[in-house]
């Protein structure tokens, strides 16, 4: 086993706008990849990586990243002295200095200067052209990227980001999107990503925490977490995240062929290669439920299906129905209609017609 | 037009109004950055006392300051045991008294500009590997340098600018307090009007340029890059 990240933090207080808040969070995760932590807003997220990061002086904590304790009972190591990167929610930059100096603030003050790794890093994230601009002169995204490539050359051993996405619309964030997948590939310092983006979370995530009201609430591979549609706040984005290898190619109509544990899904063909493993979402309002195969639409995936469960969500017309195949889960978005008029009953085998699957990677 | 005492006092005037200028720029760094950040009881107090010589007659610090430095007076005990002599009538009787006296037209243009600093930078700052004393200097002085320019400007020119204290703790020794508003005084006194004209109007001009090149300077400077997160 690799080494470790373990965190404890206890804490109540009253926020500025007079309510309650409580921090009770313990976790262990693994310090390699990506870390998504998970949670509505409110639910404690920023609060608890201000915390690791020292920001937050949290009295009751613990926090060991692999052998270097950050803080325990008798000790408090001070933010900058802790081998950490910070990207923020929102354009972090100094506005009085240029982009390089910006970027130059960080190196300077890094344990060791390497010119090479610093042209790999302005490299990694095409930042070359802004290095003789201010702040204030370039987009959001490319602010965002200067500050990720900022962090990056302080030679974090653990790199924080709070939703460093947040602030940016549809578009940047898709720009932005690939260099988190390079940074993960390029270096080998575990990441803890803050989101309550389903869609980010599903595309980065190695292991996941969710947190809800300050404490933890599931941790584990994505796909085990989002397999069975226990996560709470997730409304309109519900779905599970499938992962299978791919086991066959259609190269006339662009498709690939996943295998499940109880059946295969025909995706969009993205490149992967046969025998690769390959991740999946399936949101709830993509699955419709039959009592029989019909082959007479335009669905092309439809699996057999055991109903595990019936909730009621929040819409009074609509009901979350969860069914298994195999080893897999799925949830459907149905009207309560019709879970009334096919007679939905726990245990009842039917089939799930899968309208739309989003390769993930 | 001008005599060689005019310049003399124009000298000496310079020389006070630079002296504590500086002087009042290393002591009112700290407290405006304390002021700025405190939450403590004593906060409002201490901004009271830094304001405290805006609303006071000159005439009432430097009384009490002519009785703190009196050999009797504590701070003439103090000034005495440490060999320095007493401070009334001497330049650096008048340094002090008008460090006193300019206080909080330096420390608050600094403080305002350290209020409207965002703890932002500072926690970026610190992330990116910097103690708070390479903080201090990176981060809050490039950012808060508008204040800076403000409070030495308003210093310097309120420096010159005073009387009050200066009769009462300085009294008028050529080349030693006679700074030039004194002179001016003297000058009408002795009914040299024309004397005394020729200072005024330097001091009118000399304010007048003064004033005009700060608010210049502020209009250009527009204090936009205090602001922080776009």
């Amino acid at each position: 086993m690799g080494a470790n990240i373990s965190l404890a933090f206890h804490l109540e207080r009253i926020d500025q706008s007079g309510h309650p808040f409580a921090l009770d969070f313990r976790a262990d995760f693994p310090a390699t990849g990506i870390t998504v932590l998970y949670g509505a807003s409110g639910s404690g997220k920023t609060t608890l990586l201000r915390a690791i990061a020292g920001l937050e002086r949290v009295e009751k904590g613990r926090i060991k990243v692999g052998n270097n304790v950050w803080q325990s009972d008798e000790l408090f190591i001070p933010t900058h002295k802790r081998s950490l990167g910070y990207v923020f929610q929102e354009s972090s930059l100094f506005n009085h200095l240029r982009i390089k100096a910006n970027l130059d603030y960080a190196y300077k003050r890094s344990y060791r200067a390497d010119p090479q790794f610093y042209a790999q890093i302005i490299e990694l994230l095409g930042i070359e052209s802004l290095l003789n601009r201010f702040p204030a002169q370039i987009s959001g995204g490319e602010r965002q990227r200067v500050a990720i490539a900022r962090s990056l050359l302080a030679r974090p051993k653990f790199l924080l980001m709070d939703e460093p996405l947040a602030s940016l619309d549809e578009a940047r964030k898709q720009e932005i999107l690939p260099y988190f997948e390079r940074i993960h590939t390029e270096f080998e310092f575990p990441i803890l990503y803050v989101t309550h983006s389903i869609n980010e979370l599903m595309r980065l995530a190695d292991h996941v925490l969710v947190i809800d009201q300050g404490r933890l609430l599931k941790q584990g591979d994505p796909v085990k977490v989002f397999s069975q549609g226990e996560i709470p706040e997730q409304g309109e984005e519900a779905g599970v995240l499938l992962q299978g290898k791919v086991v066959a190619h259609d190269q006339q109509w662009h498709l690939a062929l996943m295998q499940l544990t109880g059946g295969e899904l025909w995706v969009r063909d993205t490149g992967c290669a046969q025998g690769e493993s390959m991740r999946v979402r399936v949101q709830a309002r993509d699955v419709s439920l039959s009592l029989s195969p019909h082959s007479d639409s335009s669905i092309l995936n439809r699996l057999a299906v055991e109903v595990v469960n019936i909730q009621a969500s929040r819409d009074p017309a609509v009901a979350q129905v969860q069914v298994k195949a195999g080893e897999d889960y799925l949830l459907a978005r149905i009207t309560r209609k019709s879970v009334d008029q096919l007679g939905l009953k726990v245990g009842m085998s039917i089939w799930a017609q899968i309208k739309s699957a989003a390769v993930i990677r | 037009m001008l005599s060689d005492s005019d310049f003399l006092a124009i000298w000496l005037t310079l020389k006070l109004a630079t002296t504590v200028t500086l002087l009042l720029l290393l002591i009112g760094t700290p407290i405006a950055w304390w002021l700025s950040r405190t939450r403590s009881w004593w906060k409002a107090p201490v901004n009271a006392l830094v304001a405290l010589p805006l609303v006071l007659p000159p005439t009432v610090i430097g009384f009490y300051l002519l009785m703190a430095f009196s050999p009797n007076g504590w701070l003439g005990q103090l000034t005495q045991t440490l060999g320095l002599g007493t401070l009334p009538f001497t330049f650096w009787g008048l340094v002090v008294a008008s460090v006193i006296y300019s206080m909080p037209f330096v420390i608050q243009p600094i403080q305002n500009a350290m209020e409207a600093l965002d703890d932002r930078p500072l926690e970026v700052a610190a992330t990116l590997g910097a103690s708070p004393l390479d903080r201090f200097f990176t981060v809050v002085l490039p950012i808060t340098r508008p204040g800076f320019v403000t409070a030495a400007i308003l210093g310097f020119a309120h420096t010159v600018g005073e009387f009050g204290v200066v009769l009462m703790i300085g009294g008028n020794i050529p080349g030693e307090t006679r700074v030039v508003s004194v002179q001016i005084y003297d000058h009408v006194e002795a009914l040299d009007y024309a004397q005394a004209h020729s200072l005024s109007a330097l001091m009118v001009t000399f304010s007048l340029l003064v004033l005009i090149g700060l608010y210049l300077f502020q209009r250009k400077g527009n204090y936009s890059f205090m602001r922080y997160g776009v």
